[in-house]
């Protein structure tokens, strides 16, 4: 239910830097989600297609890449994937144990356009 | 010529620079604050109303209430006793998020209160991705809605200071199986402060209220 505020910020964030970059167009952006984050993928797609309309990013297309829940056990040091009710180290049954990955929740890149060759320099891979 | 920019940047980096500001604003005042969450009917309201009957005589308390409609609630905290109490109507959205607050601090002059207490939007997802900017975020639990809470919203769950579990005059009558839910919490926020309390019979509130005291004063 919240995927309007956050599609409006991943939407200036790349504003942003696609104009320090004097970008023309933005083609494709590449999104890190945790699984502990509760966004839709669809639906974000769903409002960028609305509120992106009329910007140079209009028509881009997102890329998610979901990222697992891992714990780390801070008493044995296992490093373990959660799913659903086992969330206490597999390895010595310590509950003392601090979020690995899966938190996650960044923009990553993006992909322009420039349209002009002279300003590749700086930004081409 | 397409080309790829590296950007790497928190999505909800905007709302969290707000939540800073908040918070400048009101350690500037010298006020201790929480973001209540909670479920709807875990009863934030009702910890609100007791929590204000004790307290009432010793600090200057205002209430900010976010709800997607009505003001039901903020009404409650002023009959309750709340100096000031504002209500947020979300228009729709399930949470409240920086901006939000900020406007409600606008109408408060912060340096008149000790605590300020934010009523989240009653839900378990969307209001623990929306940093506000208080010292403290406090979520309700409550027996009825059963024990595997934890389990289903670690996200809710991990990123607490305060764990109220509310309604325990009712453990007789359901089948909440407290070893289980601890468990849960344990294993996604260790050493969380745990409250077990009844807004019914009063059981367990004076310790919620002697943490709250502890903080009052000594915001941060």
């Amino acid at each position: 239910m919240h995927e309007l505020p956050v599609t409006q910020s991943i939407l200036e964030i790349s504003l942003r830097h696609a104009q320090q970059a004097g970008a023309k167009r933005i083609t494709d952006l590449y999104l890190l989600i945790g699984q502990l984050s509760y966004v839709v993928d669809d639906s974000v797609q769903f409002y960028w297609d609305m509120i992106a309309k009329g910007t140079i990013a209009e028509g881009a297309t997102l890329h998610f890449q979901r990222v697992p829940v891992e714990f780390l056990c801070l008493d044995c040091d296992r490093r373990y994937p959660v799913d659903g009710e086992n969330l206490a180290c597999p390895r010595c049954g310590s509950t003392r144990v601090k979020v690995a990955s899966g938190d996650e929740f960044r923009l990553e890149s993006i992909d322009v356009e420039t349209g002009d060759a002279a300003d590749l320099n700086l930004v081409e891979k | 010529m397409p080309s790829n920019i590296p950007i790497v940047e928190n999505i909800m980096n905007a709302n969290d620079r707000l939540a800073q500001e908040n918070r400048g604003r009101i350690d500037a005042a010298g006020v201790f604050s929480i973001n209540l969450m909670a479920s709807p009917g875990a009863g934030k309201t009702s910890i609100i109303e007791q929590t204000l009957a004790r307290l009432v005589d010793k600090l200057r308390i205002a209430v900010v209430d976010g709800d997607i409609a009505t003001s039901l609630d903020a009404d409650r905290a002023a009959a309750a006793g709340a100096r000031a109490s504002i209500q947020i109507n979300t228009g729709g959205e399930c949470h409240l998020d920086a901006v939000m607050l900020r406007g409600a601090l606008e109408q408060l002059d912060l340096t008149k209160f000790d605590l300020l207490i934010v009523e989240n939007v009653g839900n378990l997802v969307c209001p623990a991705e929306f940093r506000l900017g208080t010292h403290k975020s406090v979520l309700i639990a409550s027996v009825p809605e059963g024990d595997d809470k934890p389990y289903k919203y670690p996200g809710m769950y991990r990123g607490v200071e305060a764990l109220i579990i509310n309604k325990i005059d009712l453990l007789p009558y359901v089948n909440f199986k407290m070893d289980y839910f601890r468990r849960g919490v344990e294993a996604l926020n260790a050493g969380v402060h745990t409250f077990p309390v009844s807004c019914r019979t009063g059981e367990g509130l004076a310790q919620w209220i002697d943490w709250l005291m502890g903080n009052v004063g000594h915001p941060g």
